[in-house]
């Protein structure tokens, strides 16, 4: 296991590796939804200002 | 026969089929992914010459295949939007770019810690990385200029402009190391005839490399519906759309 | 009266080098931010003539490139500004013939007059007389081409706010070949060895943006000005 864990003596180079590539896929899940979100908000308020007019 | 393509210059049609498609995008995805990593970091062998290290390969190679594919996908989306006048093309160029430069950093980032081990080195000016780099600030160049106009419409066009005229960098960063004498290995998959690799090391990479197109598709569809309704924001389509 | 695609050319051409020359200062600006420039580097980085002649080529072709980004914010502006540009698009005449006009009188006042200032250049950086030749040449066919390529960018941003930083964040990554193969082979100069086979990728690269760049440099303002 703990050999596993070291990955042969580069276990600093291959877990950051992994680790960042994990993080790019969460930033990327997360930012699009924030972005889809923001949009429909926008849209939203858009509507309301029509509807106001 | 060509219906599907007409449709989607659509707007409220992509919407709907990118709403229907991200979960099926997502599923498979982290199916891929999920086997790509296990196998890749468990099962396949370590290598002769570079030992558990080679494993980074499986998160670089599909980073770096992922940023040009991205690039090409927005000069291609954006050619559309010029030329046909199209849009949906412009939707998808726009969502497209920070995917793609998320990417390309990933697979810099990746490529300097593996070149650390391997080359002695964290980096160097090389043909394939100093052309990677090039795409970086290409695709931040494009997603600078977009914004900078007061229309939103001519924005787009500029970008796409941007973007055509730096596609000309893909084909040099794929081609780098087979005209140049580089740093970097050459193609190891992507060759006619038998691969350069054992199959209990290729099956986890072209594994990982279809999840991470497949998880590409997914934030594509996601994003390129916040698009649609950052340009449509007036039509009366989007009442019914968000309302749900 | 009918103009011909050529008297159009050298109309716009003879306009844009009278202008030119009306404003001297604005001519030598570029040409004393090059000089000054390659002062800087040597001031920040080392006097010993032996290390200067290494990082000459670089030098050079950097601040070749900076004082040629200088004066591209200027190529569209001032016609833009007056609504002389939209004049020219509505003339009739191709606008790629204007583009191609403005930019090669670009050209001529910046970047030719680099080359012409470049031996000075080159003895402050220590490079040796018998290389001059070969880093005229390739400054000629770098700043030709980076002309193309501000041209495109130009293009792009003219009317924009933060024009010129944009500009430059366009330009420079394009041009980042050129700096490789240019630099190279004036290096190869120094140095002895052939530059034959960079300046073959530069002469190869110059024709290539001399080529598109006029469709893509037109398509850009037409975007701009519609």
């Amino acid at each position: 296991m703990r050999a596993f864990w070291s990955m042969g003596g580069y276990a600093r180079y291959v877990w950051p590796c992994f680790g960042f590539a994990g993080a790019v896929l969460v930033w990327n899940l997360w930012s699009a939804r924030g972005y889809l979100a923001a949009a429909r908000i926008r849209a939203v308020r858009a509507m309301a200002m029509d509807e106001n007019v | 026969m060509w219906t599907w393509f007409y449709k989607l210059a659509s707007p409220p049609y992509v919407f709907g089929v990118a709403a229907a498609l991200t979960p099926w995008f997502f599923a498979l995805a982290a199916l891929a992914i999920g086997y790509g990593t296990v196998a890749g970091l468990v099962f396949a062998p370590p290598d002769y010459q570079q030992g558990d290290a080679f494993r980074i390969i499986y998160v670089h190679a599909p980073a770096a295949w992922l940023s040009l594919f991205a690039y090409t996908t927005m000069a291609v989306a954006g050619s559309i939007g010029l030329i046909w006048r199209i849009k949906m093309g412009h939707a998808v160029a726009a969502a497209t770019a920070p995917i793609g430069a998320s990417f390309t950093l990933l697979a810099l980032v990746t490529g300097s810690l593996w070149g650390r081990p391997m080359w002695g080195t964290y980096w160097a000016w090389d043909p394939r990385l100093t052309s990677e780099l090039i795409l970086l600030f290409l695709y931040i160049g494009v997603m600078s200029l977009r914004p900078a106009f007061e229309d939103p419409a001519r924005g787009d066009r500029a970008a796409a402009l941007l973007s055509i005229v730096g596609v000309v960098n893909v084909p040099i960063i794929h081609y780098s190391v087979l005209w140049w004498n580089s740093l970097h290995q050459g193609a190891t998959v992507a060759k006619i005839g038998k691969p350069a690799m054992p199959g209990s090391m290729l099956w986890p990479l072209l594994s990982m490399l279809l999840g991470f197109m497949l998880f590409y598709g997914a934030v594509l569809c996601i994003r390129v519906r916040g698009e649609v309704l950052n340009r449509e924001r007036q039509a009366t389509w989007v009442r019914e759309a968000v309302k749900s | 009266m009918k103009v011909g695609v050529w008297e159009a050319f050298l109309l716009v051409l003879r306009r844009e080098l009278a202008l030119s020359f009306r404003r001297p200062d604005q001519l030598l600006q570029p040409l004393v931010f090059f000089l000054i420039v390659t002062t800087l580097f040597p001031l920040g980085l080392s006097v010993q003539l032996s290390l200067l002649r290494d990082m000459a080529p670089g030098v050079l072709w950097v601040a070749a490139l900076l004082s040629s980004l200088l004066s591209l914010d200027a190529l569209f502006k001032s016609d833009a500004d007056d609504g002389t540009l939209e004049q020219l698009a509505l003339s009739g005449q191709g606008l790629n013939v204007i583009v191609m006009a403005k930019t090669l009188a670009h050209w001529l006042v910046s970047g030719a007059a680099l080359v012409l200032v470049s031996p000075v250049v080159g003895t402050a950086l220590a490079i040796p007389e018998a290389a001059f030749g070969t880093m005229m040449l390739s400054l000629s066919l770098g700043t030709l081409t980076l002309s193309w390529l501000g041209a495109i960018g130009a293009g792009l941003t003219v009317g924009l706010k933060r024009g010129n930083v944009l500009l430059s964040l366009i330009v420079l990554p394009l041009a980042m070949p050129l700096l490789i193969f240019g630099a190279g082979a004036t290096d190869r100069a120094i140095s002895g060895t052939s530059a034959a086979g960079a300046l073959y990728l530069l002469a190869a690269l110059c024709v290539l943006t001399c080529t598109l760049a006029p469709f893509a440099a037109t398509a850009a303002l037409r975007i701009t000005l519609e």
